[in-house]
């Protein structure tokens, strides 16, 4: 039974990802994923400390708060500041990451329920010990559980609702600008929901892996998606299977879950990558001799 | 000027930080003109695009349209970015690029309706994709890449639209096509202005025309415009250049009646 809710749970987890990576990378902003991730750990560490908590509401608010204050403090040093993008990432998330650390050390000293190993990497067999029990016997399954199906809801449904919005924004940002679309509010709204997964779960599958579950399945479903949904149904469901797949790998060889699950993911798209390359080849050289129709050129290669 | 003016620009510069892009750049374009913007690569053409469109913020000066500040009637303009400024991979079909042309502020949470669905549909048809709607936009080719963005603009049903290059990578009879559209489009009233590279084809496309080089160097009938003083003053000494404007400025001496001779 404790097995069924790990996986379940991870489930949940990889889902969010998968919904949120989609957009990300779509974006070309699979690096601000992984700075937000990063960049929370300060707020997980102040709000552990004032509630003394691992999973109060504060708790999970206030390490959201972080991740989009990290955000801001990214667009404020490239766009105000003009330091060039992928240095501002590194700036802001290096920066608040050590903060952390040295907050853990000082603030967290003696406690041993939060300490780096279970932030950067999670605890994911460990979710069973904290239950959610009725009346004493009747057991409702882990918290974490709880906790994503929540983030579960809030992501779908922002995602469902401003479906339209994200996927403009995706496309072409500038003409979402000169349609009149509050660009900024969308950006900030999807860094919001990043922050969000990051911080819901970092108690399963820890602030830094988790973007092995935001980056890996989207870019293998982008291999081959010709629609935005097709994308992210695809997502879905490499990252699905990789937590499957790779918990039971990790119970067969003793080694870590959530280590074993990215892992999976990682091959899974290498092999769709080989796949796609070579389906591709035989399609180029059977269409060769139509002239009407133009060869699905690999991706990268418009023209 | 006689005709209404659809776009005014005033005493109008943007920098990026440094050094101004464009500077003290000022005039008024006439309602109902395909009208082009020329000038060397680098010289602020998309800058101008963009700052009108508000993409940009100006460091000053002010853009009106129609008399309105943008925000006013942003509803009436439709912007066709340049090809190259979005990535083509994006996993989406023609038609879900056309039907963003329907996408509004207060619509988005909103299904697209009947209405939409036929505009966008009829924007297809209007630049010849339709039997291409269902395909990925990466499967296309250059030509009907741009002419996506043209279709998508088109579904916006706008009075003026802003054009960032639309005949870079298009064929010539594409490109053909492309202005006998944008003509139709003109002599319903629309307002088309144009960034436009080859100075060879200028005379024949545009009623009026605007030479930039982070200054306005001249504005007007093209017979105004390509002149060897404007030319050289844009261009500077790019000796290949000066060839072609020698030549240019012949056929414009005896402009071609007429204009679909061989392309
Ligand atoms: N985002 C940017 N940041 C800084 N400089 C820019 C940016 N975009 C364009 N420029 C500079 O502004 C000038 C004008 O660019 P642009 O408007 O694209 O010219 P054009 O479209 O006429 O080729 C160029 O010198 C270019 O290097
Ligand atoms: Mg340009």
């Amino acid at each position: 039974m404790g097995e069924l809710w790990i996986i379940i749970t991870a489930s949940i987890v990889a889902l969010n990802a998968a919904i949120l990576g989609c957009f990300l990378l779509l974006r070309k902003m699979a690096m601000v994923g992984d700075a937000i991730s990063h960049a929370v750990l300060p707020g997980i560490v102040v709000a552990y400390y004032l509630s003394g908590d691992k999973t109060s509401g504060l708790l999970l608010l206030g390490a959201t708060l972080t991740g989009v204050l990290a955000s801001f403090a990214i667009d404020f040093l490239s766009r105000k500041a003009k330091i060039q993008g992928d240095a501002s990432i590194g700036i802001t998330y290096t920066f608040l990451f050590a903060v952390g650390m040295i907050m853990i050390s000082t603030m967290m000293n003696g406690n041993t329920d939060i300490d780096m190993e279970c932030v950067l990497y999670g605890d994911i067999s460990l979710i069973n010990l904290d239950k959610i029990v009725v009346d004493g016997n009747l057991y409702l399954g882990p918290r974490a559980f709880y906790i994503e199906v929540i983030a579960l809801v809030i992501i779908g449904f922002s995602i469902g609702f401003g479906f339209k919005g994200f996927k403009v924004l995706s496309f072409n940002e500038d003409y979402a600008k000169a349609l009149g679309i509050n660009t900024n509010r969308w950006h900030y709204a999807l860094m919001t929901l990043v922050s969000l997964t990051t911080v819901f779960s970092f108690e399963v599958v820890g602030a830094v892996l988790v973007v092995g579950f935001l980056i890996i399945p989207p870019a293998t479903a982008q291999l081959f998606s010709t629609k935005l949904k097709q994308m992210l149904f695809w997502a879905s469901v490499f990252g699905i299977l990789a937590v499957i797949i790779g918990y039971y790998l990790a119970v067969w060889m003793n080694v870590s879950i959530t280590g074993a699950m990215v892992t999976v993911a990682g091959i899974d798209f290498f092999l769709v990558l080989i796949i796609q390359r070579l389906v591709d080849r035989k399609k180029r050289s059977t269409t060769f001799a139509a002239p009407e129709f133009i060869t699905p050129t690999p991706k990268n290669s418009v023209e | 000027m006689r005709e209404a003016c659809a776009i005014e620009v005033h005493n109008l510069t943007t920098t990026y930080g440094g050094a101004p892009v464009l500077w003290d750049i000022d005039f008024e374009l006439p309602a109902g003109h395909i009208i082009g913007i020329i000038g060397p690569n680098g010289s602020g053409k998309t800058t101008l695009l963009k700052t009108i469109m508000g993409l940009l913020p100006a460091s000053s000066g002010y853009v009106k349209i129609f008399d309105k500040d943008l925000e006013q009637i942003r509803h009436k303009i439709s912007y066709v970015p340049q090809r190259e400024s979005v990535d083509w991979d994006f996993p989406a079909s023609v038609f879900d690029i056309v039907m963003m042309g329907r996408y509004r502020k207060n619509n988005l949470f909103k299904r697209t309706n009947k209405t939409d669905l036929e505009i966008v549909l009829q924007s297809i048809e209007k630049v010849g994709l339709t039997k291409y709607k269902d395909r990925q936009i990466a499967q296309l080719s250059g030509g009907q890449q741009q002419r996506v963005f043209i279709a998508r603009a088109l579904a916006q049903k706008a009075d003026i639209y802003l054009m960032d290059e639309p005949f870079v990578g298009v064929d010539a009879a594409t490109e053909h096509s492309i202005l006998k559209l944008l003509k139709e489009m003109r002599d319903l009233g629309k307002t088309v202005l144009i960034i436009h590279h080859d100075l060879q084809t200028v005379s024949d496309y545009f009623d009026y025309l605007v030479l930039l080089n982070t200054r306005l160097i001249a504005k007007g009938t093209p017979q105004e415009v390509l002149t060897e003083e404007n030319l050289t003053n844009a261009y500077g000494g790019q000796l290949t250049l000066l060839a072609k404007v020698a030549n240019l400025i012949k056929v414009n001496q005896f402009p071609i009646r007429e204009k679909d001779v061989d392309l």
